[in-house]
């Protein structure tokens, strides 16, 4: 039972659904912006999601953070059910679950002062006393290397460059000591110079805290980097999942692979040759295509199987799960 | 999007809004002043104006400010009483019940204009024998002139303009008379000590006269008089006080409980903001003055019920749907997202995420809102739904107007109120102005 302890939040068959009106009023079907989607994660562990724009990481990555509310499946932490949540154990939740965006200085309210903005998620998760406050303050900000501390507490986000906003949002992140960590494309927005360093500094969070992460990028070059499994998602589900190694460097998904052709190379006789991004449009989320999603874009499409029926997920390899039709089990 | 305080800091770069500020400044200087130097309880029993109150000061006097053109050395009001140590007063007793008073009341005359009447106010003590008492007028150049004589009561008042036998005697009015240098064409003042003699017949052994003379200026005050011989500096003084407050109450009133209400809508959404929007709209095509007008009619014209109304009104003002547009961005903003990751909730997100943050959009706004409230309290009173018992510049105003001050030529009686009301508004609108500028940079350039 040593693997099933370990385990820290596991997400069955997660929908979120949100339903398009026209008019305001005249139902007219979903977005399915997350459907079906299944994993687990342990402790300590860190799981990249890939995928394009739109795919659904940002919609997967708020459901898990119960700021959208699922359509359908369920989601466990440590072991209880989010939908069987009495209040008290959803604030015990967003103590345990910690929140990193894509955007520091939208993600920072800009009429607060460093020392509010880390005093806000005390004070609402019941820090009441005012030097456990001032401290826990200080070892944040030291913890993400704001220092001296002194310098920072009064300033407000617009005095901040993007990497010490983003340090910030990250000190915000672990002030509550979460077990969790969802961090939705953390340096997409960032400087190309500071991104290694805010990637380092989450790392070492990381190990520090035995945290669990759940990193949202649709930039596979530093997934390696930072993570020890890859979720690639496609359309609302996740069509692979599997150690980063055996991943990246034997890819079975037809998207996958096109995803990782998208890279680009850094051997410079190489860069410049011309490198397809998988061809077609994204699906539409409303109308997603039948059978397997990826089949109008994808190269190998099995004909009279994949655009009928939805693949399963196939096992070719030891943990590593891929929904396609090309590796079923004859 | 700046921080409110270094915004504020920022106004001193403006040089209208230093002016404003100085305008406002003086405003509240003003209305502390009326609160520490005339308690509230004075000021309306002043201002009612009831039996004797105003008995020393002239109708519709100019205010004194007028005597400081140069050339210009109008009467001003000068009362002498028996008791002033200038007065003179002896009493011969002749036998027990019979004595005769004589009282001698100086009066020092310098202008260049004739008073606008004289009065002379008499108060006697008997029991049940009235005394007797003769006026007598004595100018400066020794002239003296029977006024009047006359049975007293407990009190009694001889006003010398009323005295048509002295009128046809002195040849004019009679109040001009007793200061017309004679032997010439022309109505001149002569300078000089004047006094009023009284000789008094006491029938009693424990019976007293006093006497008081007023000759009554033709400026008076700093604010000039009005019909009921009101000193307009009372209304002046204590307009200020109840403009601040009903400007400032009614402004923050209605632009706080719109904000909350907009926020409130914003953030919860669905049918919360439905009928929140729908409010607005129905509130949007109630007509406020006549509503106001009714309830003035049929209820109270207090004007504290009169700001209740004006901020009940005001809270589904049309203010809702902008600030709705202001908050709906913000309402996704991911510090928001984040806040409810962590934890917040619903009432800590709507008053410490959402209206912070239009916060210094909504100050301008709400400053030069202030003038707007001022100047309805202003309107309300003209059409005759003042506050029965304050004093406030739109009374004065509403009192100029049924008079007919502009026909008569009594200027100062619109100007003061109108100037008092026109700096409350520029005073409020240049540092509205300015606020806006530093908070809506791209109003900056203009
Ligand atoms: N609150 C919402 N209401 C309706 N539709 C939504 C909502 N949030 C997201 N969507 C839709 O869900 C789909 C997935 O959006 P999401 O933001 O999850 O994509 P993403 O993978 O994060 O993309 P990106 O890489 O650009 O951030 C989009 O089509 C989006 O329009
Ligand atoms: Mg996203």
């Amino acid at each position: 039972m040593a693997e099933h302890n370990n385990r820290l939040m596991a997400a069955r068959d997660l929908q979120m659904w949100f339903p398009v009106r026209r008019w305001g009023f005249i139902p007219a079907g979903a977005v399915r912006a997350v459907d079906g989607v299944s994993f687990e994660l342990r402790r300590g562990e860190a799981v990249a999601v890939v995928g394009e724009s739109g795919c659904g990481k940002s919609t997967l990555a708020r459901t898990l953070l119960a700021i959208h509310t699922p359509t359908g499946g369920r989601i466990t932490f440590e072991g209880r059910d989010m939908e069987q949540f009495t209040s008290r154990e959803m604030r015990w939740y967003r103590r345990r679950v910690g929140y990193v965006q894509q955007d520091p200085y939208g993600a920072l309210p800009p009429f607060m002062n460093v020392h509010r903005i880390l005093r806000e998620p005390l004070i609402v998760n019941g820090v009441r006393d005012r030097q456990e406050q001032e401290e826990r303050i200080r070892d944040g900000l030291r913890e993400v290397r704001l220092v001296p501390v002194e310098d920072f507490l009064d300033k407000f986000p617009h005095m901040l460059s993007g990497g010490q906003q983003q340090r910030l949002v990250i000190a915000r992140a672990i002030i509550l000591n979460p077990g969790l960590l969802i961090a939705d494309e953390p340096v997409s927005m960032l400087d190309a110079s500071v991104r290694v360093e805010i990637l380092k500094l989450l790392r070492r969070i990381q190990d520090a805290h035995n945290l669990g992460v759940c990193y949202i990028t649709h930039d596979l070059s530093t997934v390696r980097y930072f993570s020890h499994r890859i979720m690639v998602m496609y359309a609302g589900k996740l069509v692979e999942k599997a150690p980063v190694g055996g991943l990246l460097d034997d890819p079975c998904h037809p998207y996958t692979r096109a995803l990782l052709r998208a890279i680009p190379d850094p051997e410079p006789e190489n860069a410049r040759t011309y490198r397809p991004v998988p061809g077609g449009e994204p699906p539409s989320l409303m109308n997603p295509p039948s059978g397997c999603r990826f089949h109008p874009r994808c190269e190998y499409a099995i004909a009279g199987l994949c655009e009928v029926e939805e693949p399963p997920h196939f096992v070719p390899r030891a943990d590593h799960e891929v929904a396609c039709w090309l590796f079923r089990e004859e | 999007m700046r921080n409110l305080r270094t915004g504020l800091k920022e106004l001193r770069h403006y040089p209208s809004a230093i002016v404003g500020l100085a305008f406002i400044a003086t405003l509240v200087a003003l209305a502390l002043y009326a609160v520490i130097a005339l308690p509230l309880d004075d000021a309306i029993r002043l201002w009612r104006a009831g039996e004797g109150i105003w008995e020393d000061t002239p109708r519709n006097a100019s205010p004194v400010l007028l005597n400081w053109w140069p050339g210009n050395n109008h009467a001003e009001t000068i009362v002498v009483r028996c008791s002033d140590e200038a007065a003179t007063r002896s009493m011969e007793r002749l036998s027990d019940d019979f004595a005769i008073i004589d009282i001698s009341l100086p009066l020092e005359f310098t202008y260049d204009g004739f008073p606008d009447d004289v009065r002379v106010f008499l108060e006697a003590d008997y029991e049940e024998r009235r005394p007797h008492a003769a006026l007598a007028w004595k100018t400066p150049d020794g002239r003296e002139i029977e006024l009047e004589e006359r049975t007293l009561g407990e009190r009694a008042t001889y006003v010398v303009s009323g005295d048509r036998r002295l009128a046809e005697r002195l040849g004019t009015e009679a109040h001009i008379g007793l200061f017309r240098q004679p032997d010439i064409e022309d109505d001149v003042p002569l300078k000089g000590r004047y006094e009023l003699s009284v000789e008094g017949i006491l029938f009693e052994p424990e019976g007293d006269v006093r006497v008081r003379l007023v000759s009554y200026g033709r400026v008076h005050g700093l604010a000039g008089t009005d019909h009921r011989r009101r000193d307009l500096t009372v209304a002046l003084l204590w307009g200020a006080p109840v403009a601040l407050a009903f400007g400032i109450l009614a402004a923050l009133g209605s632009t706080l409980t719109t904000l909350v209400i907009a926020a409130v809508g914003v953030w919860f959404g669905r049918w919360v903001d439905a009928v929140i929007q729908r409010l607005t709209e129905l509130n949007a095509i109630l007509p406020v003055l006549p509503l106001l007008v009714l309830i003035g009619t049929l209820y109270s014209r207090s004007i504290w019920v009169m700001l209740g109304v004006v901020i009940a009104l005001g809270v589904f003002s049309l203010g809702i749907k902008v600030y709705r547009a202001m908050l709906l961005p913000v309402r996704n903003a991911p510090y928001i997202e984040a806040a409810r990751a962590y934890g917040a909730g619903n009432f800590r997100i709507v008053f410490r995420y959402l209206i912070p943050r239009v916060i210094p959009v909504i100050v301008p706004q709400l400053v030069t809102l202030i003038p707007s409230y001022v100047f309805l309290e202003a309107t309300l009173a003209l059409l005759g739904l003042g506050d029965p018992l304050l004093p406030t510049w739109g009374k004065v105003l509403q009192d100029a107007f049924q008079q007919g001050a502009l026909y008569k030529g009594y200027y100062y009686w619109v100007l003061g109120p109108a100037l008092l009301l026109m700096f409350t508004g520029l005073g409020f609108a240049m540092v509205g102005f300015a606020l806006d500028r530093i908070f809506n940079p791209r109003l900056r350039e203009l």
